[in-house]
């Protein structure tokens, strides 16, 4: 869990904070700290769907599973582990 | 009649009725009426004036639309600034037009704090948020705080304050992106908002039945304007913070049993990327769509994915609201249209003379009506160039600065802009605001900002940058700077290098000759 923290941090602070950390925590919400606008979900989300082997079906495209790195990386686990 | 009456006549109408949906909580029109005239009280404690202005930076919330009905109801004008606004602009927004107060939440609070330019006209903030934040802050920027949320909850000024404006009282200022780059006040009256609110709705044909969704910021005049023609009829606004969630959009829809639904193009190209064909909206009787042309493909998706549901197209400028909306049984006759002027509104196009011209031909837009404004705050000069004599001795019309052409029955077609404005997301942006913020870093010889197409934001922005010798800036840099300094649609999406930028014969960068593709 705490890798796969890191790992959306990194890309988090890499693509949509040109690579300046921020100390926001896992649990701030994109949409409250505008770290991630409406084109930047579009992007996180081809990248989670890449990256982790997964499909994020379109009703699942709600901020309970996308909204902070922990609900993130939560959704990711659960994905993951139905397709095993 | 004044603005914040629509609210205060739909509270005597329909008290119980929800007004009013953010998030989990459920507003109704008596409830809102309420705590408008307590944040109107605790405004005229403040010392607010009739005619002051106030500042309003935040997301869109609830807090939001209390401050904009509680500014009018204490005679004063509200100037709504997007809540992504840097604390320099927000300072020169503020100090422009002389704020007395400034309704913002504890963050920005914090950011302001932090900066060398005091704001010395802004004695009172209200703030939202984190109490101890909002209080820390204002001490070290030395300004009274009353907390919103405080003011709200404050019994026994139930009733509205005394009126003491008339509908020739500005109600508005609308800070818009000029090709000056620093941005312009738009003067905007009760009798020109009143007005523009009663055209719309007369031709949506809006009723207190209706329910909008509304995912568009409020400091956007066009999100603005979801919330006073709900409250005008009596009807609901479902708001939310923004559109980065599409699927949260397709839920609101159905759960709210949504009538009305306001997109930019942006919005139409994230929401057709969904397979919606599992779901109908029954109850869904509009869509309209301005600030950018919907591209003919997402007119055709739209239909076929809402097949009983009306699509309005339209076209704008902050300096009038509203100019034209093409009626939703034309939209498959002619789809690249604007349409006609709104009722009460009369638009033509003229030639450089200032002759109107016939069908075919490009000429400027000109609008003439009651929703046309009363000038840029404190620019006279601006404000002539677009502001100029019209039919009646004495009677100023507004020159759009858009390139437009009609067709033989005065439908109205868009050709192109006058300026060099980039529309992205639905937004204006000045690209010189941007080359100055990129101008102010260490190492740059030139820099030009353009738009290029992009099939979701309409228009994405590029910056094509040359470096002085051994400098080392790069994309990353430029893109951080941007961050700091301007509001998030600003931030270019590309940035490209060039050894050196193109010039005109006069020695002037040409935008012309820049490479967009690359």
């Amino acid at each position: 869990m705490e890798q796969l923290s890191n790992e959306l941090r990194n890309f988090i602070v890499e693509n949509f904070l040109f690579g300046q950390s921020s100390d926001f925590s896992d649990n701030d919400s994109f949409l409250k700290t505008r770290i991630i606008d409406s084109t930047g979900v579009v992007e996180l989300i081809s990248w989670v769907e890449e990256s982790y082997g997964i499909r994020v079906e379109d009703d699942e495209i709600v901020p309970d599973n996308l909204d902070s790195i922990n609900k993130l990386s939560r959704f990711i686990e659960r994905k993951t582990c139905v397709s095993r | 009649m004044q603005l914040e009456q629509f609210l205060e006549a739909s509270a005597s109408k329909y008290p119980e009725k929800v007004a009013l949906v953010f998030e989990e909580e459920r507003w109704t029109y008596s409830q809102i009426d309420r705590a408008c005239n307590r944040l109107a009280h605790a405004f005229l404690k403040a010392g607010i004036q009739r005619g002051d202005r106030v500042v309003i930076c935040l997301p869109n919330c609830v807090e939001a639309v209390l401050a904009v009905f509680a500014t009018l109801k204490a005679n004063a004008v509200f100037v709504f600034v997007n809540h992504s606004t840097k604390a320099d602009k927000l300072t020169y927004i503020l100090n422009n037009c002389r704020a007395v107060a400034l309704v913002t939440w504890d963050s920005k609070l914090k950011e302001l704090s932090g900066m060398d330019d005091g704001i010395p006209y802004t004695r009172a903030v209200f703030g939202v948020g984190a109490a101890e934040t909002c209080s820390e802050e204002c001490q070290r920027l030395g300004k009274t705080l009353t907390l919103v949320d405080a003011a709200v909850a404050a019994q026994g000024c139930d009733r509205p304050p005394e009126k003491r404006c008339i509908d020739l009282d500005l109600a508005a200022l609308i800070y818009t992106s000029g090709s000056t780059g620093r941005p312009k006040g738009v003067m905007l009256s009760h009798l020109n908002m009143v007005s523009v609110a009663t055209s719309i709705t007369t031709y949506l044909e809006n009723t207190a039945d209706d329910v909008v969704v509304n995912v568009l910021p409020l400091s956007f005049d066009y999100g603005l304007y979801q919330v006073l023609m709900m409250f005008k009829v009596g009807g609901r606004v479902v708001l939310e913070q923004s559109f980065n969630y599409p699927f949260q959009l397709v839920k609101r829809l159905i759960e709210e049993e949504v009538t009305g639904l306001p997109i930019v193009p942006t919005v139409s190209a994230l929401l057709l990327q969904l397979d919606l064909s599992k779901y109908s909206f029954p109850r869904l009787r509009y869509i309209t769509n301005t600030a950018a042309a919907l591209p003919t493909r997402h007119i055709k998706d739209l239909r076929r994915l809402f097949p009983r549901t009306k699509i309005y197209s339209m076209y704008g400028l902050t300096e009038c609201k509203r100019v034209s909306y093409l009626p939703p049984d034309q939209i498959d006759v002619r789809p690249t249209s604007v349409g006609r002027g709104m009722p009460n509104e009369e638009v033509y196009i003229v030639d450089d003379a200032g002759q109107t011209v016939g069908p075919g031909v490009v000429g400027e837009l000109v609008i003439r009506g009651s929703n046309v404004m009363k000038g840029y705050w404190e620019l006279p000069e601006e404000t002539e160039k677009v502001l100029k004599p019209g039919p009646f001795p004495g009677e100023r019309v507004l020159y759009s600065g858009d390139l437009f052409r009609s067709d033989e029955e005065g439908y109205l077609y868009f050709v192109g802009r006058r300026d060099d404005i980039i529309k992205t997301r639905g937004e204006k942006v000045s690209p010189r605001e941007v080359e100055d913020v990129i101008y102010g870093m260490d190492g740059i010889a030139e820099v030009v900002v353009i738009g290029v197409p992009d099939p979701v934001l309409g228009n994405a922005i590029k910056a094509v940058v040359s470096l002085r010798p051994g400098a080392t800036v790069t994309d990353k840099d430029i893109l951080n700077r941007c961050r700091e300094k301007l509001e998030d649609f600003m931030i270019p999406k590309l940035v490209s290098f060039e050894p050196s930028l193109p010039k005109t014969q006069s020695g002037k960068i040409s935008k012309r000759m820049i490479p967009a593709a690359k």
